[in-house]
Formats: C-alpha cells, structure tokens, sequence
C-alpha cells in the first residue's frame, strides 16, 4: 500500500489552530452585520414573586430603543428543552434571580447601560427556596399542612410527572424489582457490616473562555410577515436552537437557520444555554428590524446562565466483614434550578453511574430532580456522573475504614470484569479490566510507598501528606435508546477539487472535533490529513448528525464519518474503478471523473448500533450505553495545618478509551479536566445569595490556577470498542469524573478526617479541625486510622 | 463592560508639577490614575464613581528606586515588575520583593504601581504589611509644598488615608537598618496566584540572647485597613524563646494579636478563619526564630 500511515492515532495539527494561533479566527464578536443594533436583557432583582409594575423613567428617549415583552413573541412563550416549562420571557411572574423579563435594544451599545438603569421593576415577593432541604421541605409542608406557600414548580400547575418541586424520578433496580427488594432484605438482614453514608457537591461555572454571543437576522415577506430567522453564534448544538425557534417564532424547521460560529469553550455550558440567548436575539432582530447582537458579559454570564446541578448522594451499604459487597441503596437527589431544562437527562446520568464500577448482587437506586428558586442548573462536562460517582467512591473508602480494609482491597473485591453485568444489567462483553487498572494506575503513582512514607512523615509536621484514589467508568454517548431517537445523519461530499468535505452538525468548541473527524476521514479514505475539510455547522447544509455532547462526537459522529468513508470508497471503486490501493492522485481523479459523470458525490451515513443495543425505558435497565471508558485516578494532597488549605500536589490519571485518536489533544483533554476536577473539589464554591449568584466575577469565583495545579500524569490504555472509529470510546467526561473523590479520600488519609461535602475549603477544614478540638491546628490526635464520622450498625449475629 | 466610556475623561497632564496645578484648582474632581489596575475593574464593573481622571503613568519623576542617606526611597510611579527586579530592594527589603511578586498577574504586576498600591487603601493589599513592619516614611506633595509622615499613621480607617483631594503620593522611605533582623512574611489567600489576601502578615525581628527585640507586625485583612500589631509587638518585647519559655511566648502573642484582631466575614473567608490563621502565622513565625 502506498500510504497506509496512522493517522488516528498521530497528533497533526489542530485543523482551526493555525486561526486561533495568529488571532485569524473570527468569535461571535468579531462579527458585525450590516445596521446591525445590540441587545441587552432586563432581569429580575428577586427571586420568586409576580411583576407588579414595570417603569420606564422618562430621562431616556425611550422611542430609539426596541423593547420586546413576552406579549411580542409570535409563537410560544416557551424555551424548549424536554418539557416546555421554561419562558423565554416572564410573564408577569418570576422564578428565579437574573430571570429575562424584558429585551432592550439600540444601534449604540453605551446606550443600553443607562436604559438598563432606567427600567424598574416592583415585585411582590414570595418566598422561595434556596436548596434540595428547602424544596423537600417545602413538599412536605405541602403534605402534612396542605401549605403550598413554596411549591414553585410547576407554573403554572401542569401535569409533569416529577409532582410539586419535583422535575423527574428514576428508580432502577439491578434486577427484578420484587425479586430485588427482597434480596436487600436478606442483605442487610445477613450483613456483618451496614454502612450509611452522605455526600454532597456544589455548583460550578462552566468558565468557558468566551461568554454566550449571538448574532441574529429576521427576514420578513412582502406582507410584512416574519418569514425566516437566523442565528449565529458561539454554541455546541445548533439543532437545539433551530428547535427552540421553532417554537418561539411558530415557524417551520428551515426557516429557522442556525450557524454555529467559531467558539470559545462550552464545557456543555453552550448546549442548552443558546437556545435561550439565541430566541432571544432573534426577537429583537423581529421587533427592531434590524440584526441584533447579544454579547454577555463575564459578570451576566455567570450570575444568568446554567451551572452544574448541585447533589446529595446516600449511601446504605450491606457488606461482608472481607468487603465483599451484599446489596445496597443509592438515593441521588440533585438540584434543577427553577425550571426542568435537562435535569431528567442529566439525572438519569447520575442515577446509573451511581452503582461504580462495581459488582451489587442486589442494588436500589432512587433518584430525582429538585426545583429550587435558582437559575436553572445546566449540562456540565460529566453530566450528572460527577456528582453520584463522587458519593460512590468516597464511600468505598468509608466501608474500607469502617471494615478494617485498605480502599484497595474493598475495590478489588467487587470490581466489575469482563462478562459481568452493570446495575442496569448490561452484560460487559468487551474486555473490562479493572484489577490490572488499578495495579497499574497505584504503581505509576507510587502509592503503596507513599501511602507508608507519609504515615511517618505526617508525625511529624504541620503539613500532612496523602494519597487517595478513584475508580470510576463513563458511559459514552446518549443513555439507552438515544442514540436511536437520534437518528444522527452524517454526509461527506467531494467538492470540485476532487477532495472530501465533512458536513455535520458536530461543533468544535475547542475540544478537537474538527480534528479529530477529519482524522477518521483520512485515514478511512486513505488521503493526507489536510485534504479533509469541514463545512461550517450551518443548519441549511448539514445534516443533523445530533448534538455535540456526552463524548459521542468521537464515538458515534465518528464511526458515521468512518462509514460514510467507507461507502465512498465503495462508489468510487464500483463506479469509476478506484483501484484497491489508491493514491491521492488516483482518487482525485476518480473523484472528478464521477462529479463528470454524475454531477455531485455525496456520501451519507445513518446511526444504527453495529451490535444490538436493549434498553427498557420504563424498567430502566439494560444497555445503557453502547460502550463505556474505565479509569482509575490517583491523586496525591498535601494539607497546610496551618493554612487549612489543602492542595493537590500530584495527579495521575490512567484511563481505558478505547482508542486514542489523538495523543496530544487527549492528553490536553485529560489534564483540563483534571484541573478544571481539582477546580470543583478545592477551589469553586458558587456564594448564592437568595439565588443570585454573589461572586459572579473571575476575581471571587476561585478557579485554580497554573500555580495551583500539580503535575498532572497521563496514562492511556487501549481497547477497542466495535461502536467507535477504531474502537474509540469517549474521554471528555472522565477527568471531570475522578478527581473530586480521589482528593477527598487522599485529604482523609492524609488527615484522618473524612470530608464528605465539595468544594472542601479551607475555612471547611478549619472550623471541622476545630470542631475536633484542635485550638492550634496541632498534630495530636490527628490518627489517619481513626475515622470520626462513619455512622456504623454493627449488626448482632 | 458596565461602563460608557464615553462618560468619562482622561487627561495625561506633561509634568508632576502640572498634575498638581490641576488637582488644586479643582480638588476632589480629578482621580489621579496610575497602572489602573484596580480602577480599570472598578470601571468594567461600573462602579468607578470619579468621571475625570488624570494619568500619571508617564511621570518619570514619580518612578525611582535609590539608596540615600542610609534610606531606600522609592517613587510612587514604581511597577511591582520594578520592585521584583530591583537589586537594591532585594538585598535591603526581601519582604517587600516577596509582596511584589504576590500581586495579581504578570501583567498586572507591569502595570501596577506602589504607589496605587497603597492610595487604592485596601485591607487586603499586598504591599502594606511589608512597608509597616519595615516602619516606612511617605512624603505627600501638593502644588502648596510637600509632606512626610509615618506610614502607620497614612491609613486612617476603611479605604480612607490620610491623603489631601490636593495630594499625591510622591514616594515611600524606610530605613536600612534590617541587616541583623530575622524576616518572615506569608500570605493566605484564596490561591497561589491572582489571589486576595484573606489574611497576610510581615514580621521582622532581633533575637539576641534568645530574647526578641525590635519586634514589628505588619498585617493585611486582620482590621478595615493595613495595620501594625503594636499589642502584640509590645507583648514580644523581650520575650524569650529559650525552650522552656517559648510556649508561654507563642501563647501570650497568639492572645494578644487575637485581641488586636478584628477580622470580618466577607466573600473571600471568615473572621473567625482570618484570626486563627493569623495567630498560626504568627506562631510559624515565632517557631522559626526558636529553631
């Protein structure tokens, strides 16, 4: 063969990094449309309460703005996520701070600042919770007094299946119901040990680096009727927004045009978001009759627009004296914000990767979604794993505490391996191998030896050393039937040259999608690296091949480019006699010579699972992803006693994907997330204040940086799955996934105190050592062997 | 942005002299701006109040470093950047070097001035605690002459100092005379880097005979402005850190800085966490010079 070389698995060059490198590449505001105005949004300054009255003060020239209400939306007042609770507009009655009541828009952005101040809005104030204690509480009231003061959700009082403040449920058993709840039964009841637990995680801001932009046009009839919108804008799922316009304008799917421009990070902080910033640019280009572009900044950005959902995880676990694992229950309760937006998906998410890599003879997970007065919690890297993956692998090393045993042994005694079933009752049948993961991933840490090293060392110093692990799995792509409901499209064209274009709805957001199709493209076809090209993600040419999410751009985008290849060849070789083992000037020539014959070439691929996927939606249980990623993460702590402040001083992160396309680009991806992990474990506290968020600037909201972060190791291992390009699974989510557990645990070892609440900061650590007893921060008593806060049953015989 | 700029003016008068003239024909009109580090943000945020700023940035004569009269003086025009790399400083103030280089970012740090540094008045600034425990001077001019008081006395309540609407900042003086004294300074804030000092503190002191002497605490966010530790530092006046006695030392020090402590609850960290750091500081300190 004349150029059969590796092309997945090499590193070229980032296909848009040239752009971004010399300051070429064009963001949302580098763009301006001809007379193009800018908008801006009126929100609300309370958090629950209905609109009384909305004042304009007459020292503004209020007749050269555009003001749009939500009595000016032409369709449904409504931003269509799953269920259709969430205004673009309130309308009369506000359910969460920073709500969008009004949109404001003139040829002179400095104009709007001072109309901005010049708009007041009186309320009358209701009250409102803050939290999953306060939401539950509130039901409660609801059942025992019939006091619905703080049922916020629904409104207004639809049939939605969650009940009052609740957006959605799950309950999943690792098998049959009955059958499982007796088997608990029996556990618990034949249990040498019974340990509970309760973990907690906060919110956290995407960050991305670019705020959420758009630029929108509305194109009328000769009657003056609106006839076509279109958007552009920094976005991750340009099929979301076309959907949401839809409803918004009540206009057909192509007269809703969405063009995804070059963006600045999403973190999936840009994958429901847009659809609300995008709606409303466009009601403004509607009303103004002019382009409008919205550009929020740092400070909106972060009070307006979603956060991770914050969490509380219970444990009650039913164990054997030698770790092994007897049955257990699992309830995952996570915070939605004032309206539903993804929180079913983003909990169904949690609610299966709550179990771990382990094996539950019986398992109850119960799960659901809150609703709180705070501005809706959104898609955010790990996608709910994170927060149920943090509660199941600090408990595990609470049951080793509690047993006796190292966190090691309680792991390897129940780990998942290959042709085991998950909780779901997914039978492993690809290669799992946790055992060797684990040994691999303590060796490269050096952990054993620090493990001993620092349990002498600590004896002696105010900073006390740790090294804690985690073990975890992430699902790739969309949850049981998704992927089908999908549907993804792909096309790859040959465009005059008689070289390929890749057309798809897959965004590049910074995370290498654009690199990495053309990588599967080339190698596939068998062209150089460069010939493949990408069309911009523009809703009237390409195809909806599905939102760029969940990893499932390389997985399952990537196997349609692969397969869309592969069909190419196949015309190519059936119709123009492309030899066996072509050339680039061959397949040129082949290419232009069908475009002579033919006219056009295009190549289409449709999802369909290459191996059959099962999943009950009702019963919740069978396949629930096609493929998973399996990793095993260490993370080394040193605790200032003095200070409180515990840092992470050393990270390794081995992980199985299948197959890594790119080795430069995977490895960034790996230590991003690691930080952005470490981030979510020691550093991001969201300050909420009635549901505002009070440190909405860079300066307050504490990312670490560079000088905060460790060395951070990467390690890979490979084997491949059949439903990616080469086998690759996903990677994205794992370093989002692994590190908060893996630092609490090291803090534990390091200090003998369990800390079971994140972001762990150091007036947490503080006012815990304090409580302690430790006036002085001092070393006595401070036995990493002595666990202070594991509630034990020990059952009589 | 939360700011119209076209709302605000900006002039860059050519002199010192001519900055002056301008601040006192029209006092409390015109905000003197340096590296705009902070009033920059305080104008992306929209809350710079001032609307006509006068930069000084370009006055040379406000940025100097030199030894004179057994005196480190430093304009007020001085960069962090210049503090880091002057070797002078380094050699005669290590503490003030190691504040430099805590501000902000590397850029901010090019920008940044000494000056603002200290008129900006935060109780969270980095320079302060240093130029306090270093018992620094500062001289003050106005078009009608110029001024020199004690540092300690500049500060005189929550981002107020005593600085005329007529005045500047001209420069900063401390003695040289920290040949012979150990030197600890430590700054907790909310991360390594680009961070706010929750809590900040620069000790310089004698040791002779395991006994201190000439103690100085300078401290940041422990009360609403840069403060010296005069409680404590009397307290430590001839302590001993023999080992038999140093416990008692670190006990009655700790006491007598938490009773100087008025710490605050605010976004960044509590009283309650800021008073006991700063006791573990002073201890660390205390500890350092026993062993």
């Amino acid at each position: 063969m004349p150029q059969r070389n590796a092309i997945l698995g090499a590193s070229p060059i980032r296909k848009e990094g040239r752009a971004k490198v010399l300051g070429a590449a064009q963001y949302t505001d580098d763009l301006a449309l001809p007379d193009m105005w800018h908008g801006a949004t009126v929100r609300s300054t309370v958090a629950r309460g209905y609109i009384r009255n909305i004042t304009f003060a007459h020292e503004v020239n209020w007749d050269e703005f555009c003001i749009v209400r939500a009595s000016d939306i032409p369709g449904k007042n409504v931003i269509v996520h799953l269920m259709q609770d969430h205004p673009c507009l309130a309308n009369g009655y506000v359910n969460h701070p920073d709500e969008p009541i009004l949109l404001i828009a003139h040829p002179e952005k400095a104009a709007l600042l001072r109309a901005l101040k010049n708009i007041h809005i009186d309320y009358d104030e209701l009250p409102g919770v803050f939290t999953i204690e306060e939401s539950e509480a509130a039901v409660k009231a609801l059942v025992e007094k019939n006091d619905d003061s703080r049922i916020i959700w629904p409104t207004p009082k639809a049939d939605y299946e969650g009940g009052p403040n609740c957006f959605k449920t799950y309950e999943m058993y690792s098998g049959d119901a009955e059958k499982t709840e007796t088997g608990l039964e029996a556990a618990f009841e034949t249990a040498d040990f019974i340990v509970e637990g309760e973990y907690a995680t906060g919110a956290q801001e995407q960050l991305y680096i670019e705020n959420n932009g758009v630029i929108a046009e509305c194109f009328y009839t000769q009657q003056g009727e609106v006839e076509s919108v279109c958007v552009r804008g920094s976005m991750q799922c340009p099929f979301y927004l076309v959907h949401a316009l839809t409803l918004v304008f009540g206009l057909p799917d192509d007269k809703c045009r969405v063009i995804q421009v070059e963006t600045g990070g999403a973190f999936g902080g840009k994958e429901d978001f847009p659809s609300v910033i995008g709606s409303h640019a466009a009601l403004l280009a509607m009303k103004s009759k002019h382009p409008v572009k919205i550009i929020y900044d740092r400070a909106e950005d972060m009070a307006g627009t979603t956060k991770r959902h914050p969490s509380r995880t219970r444990h009650r676990t039913a164990v054997r004296k030698d770790g092994t694992l007897l049955g257990g229950t699992i309830e995952v309760t996570l915070d939605g914000g004032a309206y539903a937006t993804l929180s079913s998906t983003v909990l169904s998410r949690a609610t299966i990767h709550a179990s771990g890599p382990y094996k539950w003879p019986h398992l109850r997970v119960r799960s659901k979604a809150m609703a709180t007065n705070l501005p809706p919690h959104g898609a955010f890297r790990g996608f709910g794993a994170p927060q149920s993956l943090f509660g199941v692998e600090r408990h595990m090393d609470r049951i080793a505490h509690t047993l006796g045993l190292t966190p090691e042994e309680v792991r390897r005694k129940n780990f998942l391996g290959t042709g085991d079933t998950t909780a779901t009752g997914q039978p492993l049948v690809d290669k799992v191998d946790m055992q060797h993961m684990l040994t691999r991933a303590l060796n490269e840490a050096g952990y054993h030896e620090k493990v001993a090293r620092f349990a002498e060392e600590n004896k002696h110093s105010l900073i006390k050393r740790g090294v804690g692990f985690a073990a975890f799995m992430h699902g790739t792509g969309f949850t049981g039937s998704g992927e089908r409901r999908l549907n993804s499209l792909v096309y790859l064209d040959v465009l005059e040259d008689g070289l390929p274009q890749i057309l798809v709805s897959s965004t590049e957001f910074g995370q290498g999608t654009n690199t990495i199709l053309s990588q599967v493209a080339a190698q596939t076809l068998n062209l150089p690296y460069e010939d493949i090209r990408l069309a911009q993600p523009d809703t009237s040419v390409v195809p909806n091949s599905g939102p760029t999410v969940a990893s499932r751009t390389a997985m399952i985008v990537g196997k349609l480019v692969e397969r869309a290849s592969l069909q190419m060849l196949e015309t190519l070789r059936l119709q123009v006699h492309l030899p066996a083992d072509h050339t680039r000037e061959e397949f040129i020539a082949a290419a232009k010579a069908y475009r002579a014959q033919y006219g056009t070439l295009r190549a289409s691929a449709r999802y369909e699972p290459p191996a059959p996927i099962f999943w009950d939606d009702e019963k919740y249980r069978g396949d629930a992803y096609p493929g998973y990623a399996w990793a095993v993460y260490v993370a080394e702590v040193a605790v200032d006693m003095r200070t409180y402040m515990a840092t992470c001083t050393r990270f390794d992160a081995l992980q199985e994907v299948g197959k890594v396309m790119h080795p430069v680009l995977a490895k960034g991806q790996v230590e991003g997330g690691v930080a952005q992990g470490i981030g979510y474990a020691l550093y991001e506290k969201c300050v909420w204040k009635d549901g505002h968020l009070a440190n909405n600037q860079m300066t307050n909201y504490i990312m670490p940086t560079s000088a905060d972060l460790p060395p951070i190791h990467v390690h890979f291992e490979e084997v491949p799955s059949i439903h990616g390009p080469m086998g690759a699974k996903g990677i994205g989510e794992l370093p989002m996934d692994g590190p908060a557990p893996a630092i609490m645990n090291a803090i534990e070892n390091a200090t003998g105190i369990s800390f079971c609440t994140i972001p762990l900061l150091p007036e947490d650590i503080f006012e815990r050592v304090q409580s302690l007893g430790h006036p002085h921060g001092g070393t006595e008593d401070l036995d990493p062997s002595v666990d202070r806060d594991t509630r034990v049953e020990e059952v009589s015989a | 942005m939360h700011s119209d700029v076209t709302q605000f003016d900006l002039a860059a008068p050519p002199s010192l002299q001519a900055v002056l003239k301008q601040l006192a024909a029209e006092p409390g009109k015109h905000a003197p701006i340096a590296g705009g580090t902070e009033m920059m943000v305080a104008l992306g945020a929209g809350r710079l109040q001032q609307r006509s700023l006068l930069s000084i940035q370009h006055l040379r004569e406000l940025r100097f470093i030199r030894v004179e009269d057994r005196l480190l003086h430093i304009g007020s025009g001085t960069t962090f950047t210049d503090i880091r790399r002057s070797a002078e400083i380094a050699k005669h103030l290590p503490l003030l070097v190691q504040s430099a280089s805590w501000t902000g970012s590397v850029a901010n740090q090019n920008r940044g001035t000494i000056g603002g540094n200290i008129c900006n008045a935060s109780p969270a600034a980095d320079t302060p605690p240093a130029l306090l425990a270093y018992g620094a001077t500062v001289t003050l001019v106005s078009a009608s002459g110029e001024r020199t008081m004690r540092y300690v006395d500049f500060h005189l309540g929550y981002k107020k100092t005593a600085l005329r609407p007529d005045e500047l900042l001209h420069s900063i003086h401390v003695p040289l005379v920290f040949g012979d004294h150990r030197q600890y300074i430590r700054k907790v804030g909310t991360r390594n880097a680009q961070a706010i000092s929750k809590i900040a503190l620069a000790a310089v002191a004698k040791v002779e005979e395991q006994r201190l002497a000439d103690v100085r605490l300078g401290a940041a966010s422990l009360t609403d402005r840069p403060v010296r530790c005069s409680a404590t530092e009397a307290v430590l006046s001839g302590a001993s850190l023999a080992s038999d006695a140093l416990e008692e030392t670190i006990r009655l020090a700790r006491a007598a800085l938490a009773g100087e402590t008025h710490a605050i609850d605010d976004i960044r960290s509590t009283a309650r966490y800021r008073g006991a750091v700063a006791g573990n500081l002073l201890e660390e300190f205390l500890r350092s010079l026993a062993g």
